[in-house]
């Protein structure tokens, strides 16, 4: 295995862990904490795990070509099934963990997966759920022991039987994972993911070593990353920016990835890690905050007296010193000062203490949030990408951010705007096509080679690109007034305590409003107001939550009213729902989108109430638990009017 | 299921329990066999507390005698009843409120300490490996729960479910071969008793640990023991596998019929 690896370019995902395992073999590429302890694997022991694997797959007849599924959180064994299967030309096909077996149903089906590699007990039982439906699965593999004593199905195995079986097998045919490794090609699918499928059902993306490997590198020359950085996995390894930050980048500059113990210790794991490297969605970045700010809440006077007068200087000049920009004396040494008292222990708090470079994606940030982060001294920078370009579109370069804006191209991407404000790329880290489905390729794709993002957008004066809205999402008011939902429920979802809005207007006369509380924000808030509550619908019900909410619409609104085009979407009506969206009854997709159109039909008595005038309406809706059982909630909704403002036509 | 129910481990016999003229328990007998569930149940003040406290001997019958594994025990002590591998949780939760989740399972482990007290202030040599070893035995019971996300917290700061769940984990840091539940889901939510259940019944599965178990729900009772006793009255008025007292008419009338 030695001897091959040199010889062959460093174009596909296997022969990067090789060369890794020849070049740093004793350094670490994974860590998992079990027990208590952190535990390692050295690139060296990865790429032996990921042989006994590999082996054991050919024993058990997997073949070039075919998908495999891999469902779990993030864990060492998990990201070796990757390579190994991509070792003997197959597809790894991560899926969300935390999707219902209906869910993977579809998927799998659609893959025509033989071979199934669960993380533990609860994924057995999903796949055992549906077996009857899957009429090719042929090997269930699982990683982790516990409970499965009494699994006798033949067709299920243990992971280490498996790579008992590939040690054997390896020693009796040593040549077979060499040869299978140099049959592979750089234009060879290393991946698929499927997209959320926010409309329709669901598409399986598949990228190649190439575009992956064009992607990571491309990043990762951006920023300077080197085989030191430390990252934390704790997103969902089907989602492409896991894929491309824990899986791609790692093999390409081969770094340190580390598994947390289970989701709900990610925090004390990211404290204890410290990562130099970081990567979360907007919401991540938001709880972290949220929680501080409830922490200072309860702080002595002496402390949030400090807190705030730093937190002063640093929103004056924390993000110029970061940007290398002219900033007076007396700031700096007042910064200087608030980083001893404050901000390094407030970074050290949220585990970001040696970040270099951390990166947000898949939603819009709120611009209080992001200048937080920036001017407490962490480099917090936005990117722009699809499941369909490898999450690599647009990069915030350092000492160049804007708030508003995900940055300029990324090295090796074009990017162009259609006429119709569509953002068109075109680049090496371009999907080969969606599975089986050659029409929906050649439609996303156009002549010319571009990816047609399906985004609205456009570039500012300096070349930065700034995304407005979903292109299909971007409507008009009855009016003839532009109508941008998701720019609202952003500007919505900024304030601490809306968790989710959804916003209707397209073709009507006027803007309403559905409303979240984030019960963590709004629970403390009504904690420290003496308003006892029982849980989400009674709290959401209060007639005091009902006016902080509308203040934080109103503030909206005023914005609003200032941006010309967008006047005319002040939010003249609204109501908080009686329980939260969420993905189990279909509302979000599994990243915790909204689906617009099915949250529309679900609750039509409610958009009804809201434009016919009425002042409350009755609602009963079934939600699913996590057990898969059924119940319902019922609730009596009133619906709020807030203050909207006159607009200024002849300024518009 | 490969768990095999054993010989009787267990026997009680025709224990009496007073507390001056108020007559907790009168005349109960029964057993507990290796490897069962074996739930007591009855309505309020039926004298299922008080069984549990004769069993681990915090309650001294004046009646009766108590046979655990072949060897008689006329009277029982606490400490006895550990050395012989009976822990138990409470109803009202017996904690270090002010510990951490490790530190309250490490008292857990107090019984299997061989180290003297100046070696442990030192934390040298013997005493340190000796820390170690209870610590990854700790370590193993906090991943079996599944509650690493507060290894750390004290444990006063924890909601009522999770409380219950570490107590749950004291006990089983001891390593015992029978497990007394006081009301292990008393005041839980439909999730949490879930949560609880699987864990007794993996308990019960992975390490063969007896279990005798007091509990209100009926239907967790009926679902996951192997037997039922039922108490009423300080008295014995059913006995036998879930459907037997299902169907038992005296127990029909002490939890449905009669007015209490």
């Amino acid at each position: 295995m030695r001897e091959m690896a040199s010889s062959q370019a460093r174009d596909t995902f296997p022969r990067l862990l090789l060369q890794h395992a020849q070049v740093r073999g004793d350094k670490p590429a994974m860590r998992e904490k079990d027990l208590g302890i952190w535990q390692s694997w050295t690139w060296h022991d990865v790429a032996e795990e990921v042989r006994a694997i590999a082996c054991g797959l050919a024993e058990m007849g997997f073949i070039r070509g075919e998908n495999l599924a891999i469902v779990g959180e993030n864990r060492p064994r998990m990201y070796m099934m990757m390579t190994a299967v991509q070792c003997l030309g197959g597809v790894p096909l991560p899926l969300y963990q935390d999707a219902v077996a209906s869910e993977m149903l579809f998927v799998l089906l659609d893959a025509e997966v033989r071979f199934v590699f669960v993380e533990d007990q609860e994924q057995v039982d999903k796949v055992l759920e549906i077996q009857a439906e899957l009429p090719q699965l042929e090997h269930l593999l699982y990683d982790d022991p516990r409970g499965m004593r009494h699994y006798t199905l033949p067709f299920i195995h243990d992971i280490r039987e498996l790579m008992a079986m590939g040690r054997i097998h390896n020693r009796n045919h040593p040549d077979l994972l060499a040869s299978e490794v140099a049959a592979g090609a750089a234009d060879d699918v290393s991946v698929m993911l499927y997209t959320s499928g926010t409309t329709g059902s669901p598409k399986g993306v598949r990228l190649t070593h190439h575009a992956f490997i064009s992607a990571a590198r491309g990043g990762a020359d951006f920023d300077g990353l080197t085989a030191d950085e430390d990252i934390l996995s704790y997103l969902p390894m089907a989602w492409v920016g896991d894929h491309l930050f824990s899986f791609a980048q790692a093999m390409v500059t081969g770094f340190t990835i580390n598994c947390p113990e289970s989701a709900e210790t990610v925090m004390t794991d990211l404290r204890e890690i410290g990562p130099t490297y970081y990567f979360a969605p907007p919401r991540v970045f938001e709880n972290l905050l949220t929680q501080v700010m409830i922490r200072m809440e309860d702080a002595s006077v002496v402390k949030q007296k400090m807190f705030h007068f730093f937190m002063a200087v640093a929103r004056r000049s924390g993000a110029e010193i970061l940007d290398g920009q002219p900033v007076s004396l007396g700031d700096r040494l007042l910064y200087a000062l608030g980083n001893i008292f404050v901000f390094g222990p407030l970074k050290n708090v949220l585990g970001m203490s040696r970040i270099r470079v951390a990166y947000t994606a898949g939603a819009a940030i709120g611009p209080d949030l992001f200048r937080f982060y920036r001017s407490i001294g962490i480099n917090l920078k936005q990117l722009y990408g699809q499941t369909e370009t490898c999450a690599y579109v647009c990069l915030q370069p350092d000492g160049q951010i804007k708030f508003d804006s995900v940055g300029k191209p990324a090295p090796g991407v074009e990017v162009k705007i259609a006429d119709n404000g569509e953002i068109l790329v075109k680049g090496p880290m371009l999907l080969k096509e969606y599975y089986k489905r050659p029409d929906a390729t050649a439609e996303a794709i156009d002549a010319d080679g571009y990816f047609m993002t399906g985004d609205a957008g456009l570039f500012d004066e300096d070349g930065h690109l700034k995304i407005i809205d979903r292109a299909k999402d971007v409507g008009k008011l009855a009016n003839g007034a532009m109508y941008a939902p998701n720019y609202i429920e952003n500007k919505l979802k900024f304030f601490q305590y809306i968790k989710e809005a959804v916003v209707f207007g397209d073709r009507r006369e006027m803007v309403c409003a559905f409303i979240n509380i984030d019960i963590g924000a709004v629970g403390n808030w009504a904690e420290r107001r003496g308003i006892a509550y029982s849980g989400y619908t009674d709290l959401a019900a209060k007639p005091e939550v009902y006016g902080l909410i509308q203040d934080c619409i109103e503030q909206v609104n005023g914005e609003l009213v200032g941006e010309g085009a967008l006047a005319d979407s002040q939010i003249h009506r609204f109501l908080i729902l009686h329980k939260e969206l969420d993905p189990d009854d279909d509302e979000l997709t599994r990243t915790r989108k909204v689906r617009r159109g099915f949250v529309a039909e679900k609750y039509a008595p409610l958009i009804d109430a809201l434009y016919g005038g009425r002042s409350s309406q009755f609602i009963e809706t079934a939600v699913k638990f996590e057990d898969g059982r059924q119940g319902k909630v019922a609730a009596d909704l009133v619906i709020g009017d807030p203050r909207t403002f006159a607009i200024d036509r002849r300024a518009a | 299921m490969s768990r095999q129910i054993g010989e009787v481990i267990l026997d009680l016999k025709k224990v009496s329990l007073s507390f001056g003229g108020v007559k907790a328990l009168t005349d109960i007998s029964f057993d507990v066999r290796e490897h069962e569930i074996r739930a007591i149940i009855g309505p309020n003040g039926a004298g299922k507390s008080s069984m549990l406290n004769v069993i681990n001997g915090v309650y001294r019958p004046q009646e009766g005698e108590i046979i655990l594994r072949g060897q008689r025990f006329a009277r029982m002590n606490p400490y006895k009843a550990a050395k012989a591998g009976i822990s138990r949780t409470f109803q009202n939760i017996a904690l270090f409120k002010g510990m951490n989740v490790i530190d309250n399972l490490m008292t857990g482990r107090n019984l299997k300490i061989r180290t003297n007290l100046i070696q442990q202030a030192f934390w040298w040599g013997p005493a340190r490996r000796e820390e170690l070893a209870h610590r990854a035995k700790v370590e193993e019971v906090i991943d079996f729960l599944e509650i690493q996300h507060i290894r750390k917290t004290p444990v006063g700061r924890l909601p009522y479910g999770l409380q219950k769940r570490v107590d749950l984990g004291r006990a089983l840091a001891m390593e015992p071969s029978i497990l007394l539940l006081d009301e292990p889901m008393a005041g839980m939510n439909v999730e949490e008793k879930q949560d609880m259940c699987r864990f007794i019944l993996d308990v019960n599965d992975q390490f063969g640990t007896t279990i005798v178990l007091i509990e209100h729900d009926m239907a967790v009772v009926m679902d996951i023991s192997d037997r039922v006793v039922v108490l009423d009255y300080g008295r014995k008025i059913g006995d036998g596998d879930p459907d037997e007292v299902r169907a038992n008419p005296e127990v029909i009338s002490a939890y449905l019929g009669a007015s209490h």
